[in-house]
């Protein structure tokens, strides 16, 4: 197991390494740059405005300078600095991480945890009148687009309703503290959370459905039956334990992303996270900010996978783990 | 300094200092309630809040609560006192003496002096500020005979000097914090210093700006409110939906979308005004690259300009907001001329113009300006006028950054723009049509490179002239003279409707709207 792991950790630089220079060159094939933009916010701007701009930034450089200059910064964990908000990126994105980890992971715990029961339930009776409302929403979850949902969410419950705030992380001026604080947080999270939980609720239900009368069909399960045993034990250790290696697979994709913030999801309802850092710094072509945050969500995506592979392991004992 | 006193009849309205209680047309009936919290909009979030390395449009909205400048503007432009308590121009238009305010003090508690307004215009923003530098070219030297006084020494009368004293342009800087420093890594941009009405207290990156009242403010009684929130909140449609569920009280213009106004409007206790905009003057025109063919061909531009249906893109796109342009400069900036060349919608003209032109079929690249929906849908309006004409369109996507670049590298036959005036043609105008300005690199000069020397010697002579009514004549001769020439389509006077409950009083009070400052505003409580 510890070489395994070893072995893969080293795997990991190489490719993190490889992601890196892949975004630095993808960023910069796209038009304009930082001092452009901020320029062209500028409204008026002379030559030597641009001229001092890039200057400052370090884009008079030659490309391969600038790509050397971020890589060994990043070797050594430096991130560099973000043109446009004159802070350290490492700063930027440590600032933005509690409010993204508590989003995306409320989001992850919900859908999973929604997601799989609703599956498990939908699977006992196929075809019942439960499962083909289940399923139904699921299915309409699937395919509605996210900002949709999100939009519609802030609508009907913050606009029409009145119980819930549309955006924000907190009540702003508000001066709440303990308790007040969290329970304000708590409110302000639900539209979030469930809209971006929605999706994967819904993925994770069919996934487990799907995965659930497949395993069940199986000689092993007739023979758990014939043995006498209860229904409720078969569904759980029989079935569930071996339908759900491609739920984990999935859950390890969408861990993945927990670092990585939700776009859409933190822009409609202004929610200060990662994503939206990204969003911004993507529109603005802040390639520092950019970077470190690819950088950080590879870095996550990595790990990720690793655990997910040493999960299979721990659910089921047939795989074995070789580098 | 007997001949500053002799003041020129012509300029005797520039020289009146105006009443010290604010500006007269603001004033409201009711008294104003002391305290409240603002909460306001701002979109996107702006880069940093030292006013005077950042000229961008958010940066300019929340500094001049910090910082402010000598003079402020009423909606016809002209100056009313701010740090400067009365000021004189001689006779010949080069020398302006400006008497500061007694007691003012920074933030920090340094008093105020000239020493002050000397680093700033001399020195941090003749290195800093684009358009500072252009205008301080004019300027021979700066004296401070005693502490609150500052006399400019102008090389040659330059007209458009008095108008430049507002915070987004001239702000007052602080110079025992800056003075030697590195002006752009200076850490006390991140803790900004002015003299204004509100203090800097906090900024949660992502979430909001919080700004309290400067306790010490030297207008007496001001400001009335004890804290501004400005909400960062990056999608148009929830900050619609920030405003109706009471989250924000003040929408600045161009902060929702076109389409969600008149919703917005409709609610209880709202109000709507398009003033605050009139020193920017913000025109809208489509560029038209004048060295591909065939738009170099004076009658496809003509043909192009009467097919545009521009009441239609008001009406339809803007809420009947705004202006139809007329020509080069908003009817809201000085020398302003009304009676130019007729470029009015006339769908068959452009036809039969189009039909004696050397256009013959050719595809015609259209970049739409990226700022959101309302100008994606302006772009296949404009298409779908000049598709009716017989013209093929293709619209080419882009983001802001894209944007600039192909502007700023020529890359388009027809692009949309907006453009800030600045209250004067010699500030915001002549820049887009002076021959000499037109290298590529910046998407803000003669993008068009318009050519025409009779006009550039017109601009450079009226920009120096000392009396206003040879510069109206001059101005006259060059918007007429470009109108015919048609260099590029003119669109809309924009109008941005600013929004607010109605029980907030004075937001909008000068030609700068929000961006001067809240020292004026009260909240009646309901």
């Amino acid at each position: 197991m510890t070489r395994f792991i070893l072995g893969r950790l080293v795997k990991a630089v190489f490719i993190l390494l490889a992601i890196l220079v892949f975004n630095f060159m993808l960023i910069h094939a796209a038009p304009g740059d930082p001092a452009a933009v901020m320029a062209g916010e500028a409204g008026a701007a002379d030559a030597k405005f641009l001229a001092d701009l890039r200057t400052r930034f370090g884009l008079d450089q030659p490309l391969y300078v600038q790509l050397w200059i971020y890589i060994k910064g990043a070797i050594q964990l430096d991130l560099g600095y973000s043109f446009r908000q004159q802070m350290p990126v490492a700063d930027l994105i440590i600032d933005r991480l509690p409010a993204t980890l508590l989003l995306t992971g409320v989001a992850f715990v919900l859908s999973l945890v929604l997601g799989v029961m609703a599956g498990v339930a939908a699977s006992a009776r196929q075809g019942s009148w439960g499962d083909t409302v289940i399923s139904t929403l699921a299915l309409l979850f699937y395919a509605t687009p996210l900002f949709w949902v999100a939009l519609m969410a802030a609508l009907v419950f913050s606009v029409w309703l009145g119980w819930l705030p549309g955006f924000g992380y907190s009540s702003i001026g508000a001066g709440y503290t303990g308790l007040a604080h969290v329970l304000d947080v708590a409110r302000h999270l639900v539209l979030p959370a469930t809209t971006l939980g929605l999706f994967f609720t819904a993925i994770y239900m069919r996934m487990t459905r799907a995965s659930m009368l497949e395993v069940s069909r199986l000689d092993f399960v007739k023979t758990a039956r014939a043995k006498g045993l209860k229904r409720g034990v078969i569904q759980r250790r029989h079935i569930l334990r071996n339908a759900l290696l491609p739920v984990i697979t999935l859950a390890g994709l969408q861990a993945g992303q927990i670092f990585g913030g939700a776009i859409l999801t933190e822009t409609v309802f202004a929610w200060p996270g990662i994503g939206r850092l990204m969003f911004e710094a993507i529109n603005q072509r802040d390639y520092n900010v950019i970077l470190g945050v690819f950088y950080i969500s590879a870095a996550m995506v990595l790990l990720f996978n690793l655990i997910t592979d040493v999960v299979y392991v721990i659910v089921d004992p047939r795989i074995r783990l070789t580098t | 300094m007997a001949k500053l006193r002799n003041i020129a009849a012509a300029m005797l309205a520039l020289v009146l200092a105006g009443p010290l209680a604010g500006p007269a047309s603001a004033q409201e009936e009711g008294d104003p309630q002391q305290g409240g919290t603002l909460n306001v909009v701002i979109q996107p979030e702006p880069p940093g809040l030292m006013i005077g390395l950042l000229q961008n449009a958010p940066t300019q909205m929340v500094a001049p609560d910090i910082y402010e400048s000598l003079l402020r503007y009423n909606f016809d432009l002209s100056p009313e006192p701010q740090l400067a308590e009365s000021w004189e121009i001689s006779e010949d238009g080069k020398t302006y003496t400006f008497k500061l305010r007694d007691g003012v003090k920074f933030h920090d508690g340094e008093p105020f002096t000239s020493a002050d307004v000397k680093f700033s215009m001399d020195v941090f923003l003749r290195e800093t500020h684009s358009r500072m530098r252009v205008y301080m070219e004019h300027v021979e030297s700066i004296d401070t005979p005693d502490d609150l006084t500052v006399v400019f020494n102008l090389k040659q009368p330059f007209g458009p000097f008095i108008g430049i004293f507002e915070p987004g342009t001239a702000p007052m800087i602080p110079k025992h914090i800056y003075e030697g420093t590195d002006f752009a890594n200076n850490p006390a941009n991140n803790t900004p210093i002015g003299t204004g009405p509100f203090k800097f207290d906090e900024w949660i990156k992502g979430s909001y700006i919080h700004m309290v009242k400067n306790d010490d403010y030297y207008m007496d009684g001001l400001p009335y409110i004890d804290d501004i929130y400005y909400h960062v909140i990056p999608d148009a449609a929830s900050r619609a939906v920030a405003y109706e569920t009471g989250q924000v009280d003040l929408l600045p213009g161009g902060s929702i979308e076109n389409f969600d106004v008149p919703r917005v409007r409709e609610m209880d206790n709202t109000c709507l005004t398009e003033k605050g905009f009139e020193y920017f003057g913000p025109l809208s025109w489509i560029w038209v690259n004048l060295n591909n063919k065939p738009l170099d061909d004076l009658k496809v531009r003509q043909a192009m300009m009467h097919a545009l249906d521009r009441e239609f893109a008001r009406d339809a796109l803007w809420n009947g907001l705004g202006k139809v342009a007329t020509g080069p400069v908003s009817s809201s900036t000085k020398f302003y001329s009304a009676d130019t060349p007729d470029i009015g919608y006339d769908p068959d003209k452009a036809k039969a113009l189009l039909a004696e032109s050397s256009y013959d079929g050719e595809t015609i690249r259209l970049l739409g300006l990226p700022y959101g929906e309302t100008w994606s849908r302006w772009a296949e309006a404009v298409k779908q006028n000049l598709t009716e004409i017989g013209m093929n369109v293709e619209i080419v996507p882009s983001d802001v950054a894209g944007w600039n670049q192909k502007v700023s590298d020529r890359d388009f036959d027809l692009a949309f723009t907006y453009v800030y005036q600045y209250g004067d043609p010699a500030l915001g105008v002549s820049r887009t049509y002076m021959g000499d300005n037109a290298e590529p690199g910046s998407p803000w000069n003669n993008v068009a490179d318009y050519q025409n020397p009779e006009v550039d010697k017109l601009w450079d002579e009226a920009a120096l002239m000392a009396k206003p009514e040879d510069r109206a004549a001059a101005y006259k001769i060059i918007q007429d003279q470009i109108v015919s020439d048609v260099p590029n389509l003119w669109l809309l006077e924009l109008g941005f409707p600013t929004i607010y409950r109605c029980n907030i009083h004075n937001p909008v009070n000068t030609a700068f709207g929000v961006n001067d400052g809240f020292r004026f505003v009260w909240i009646e409580k309901k």
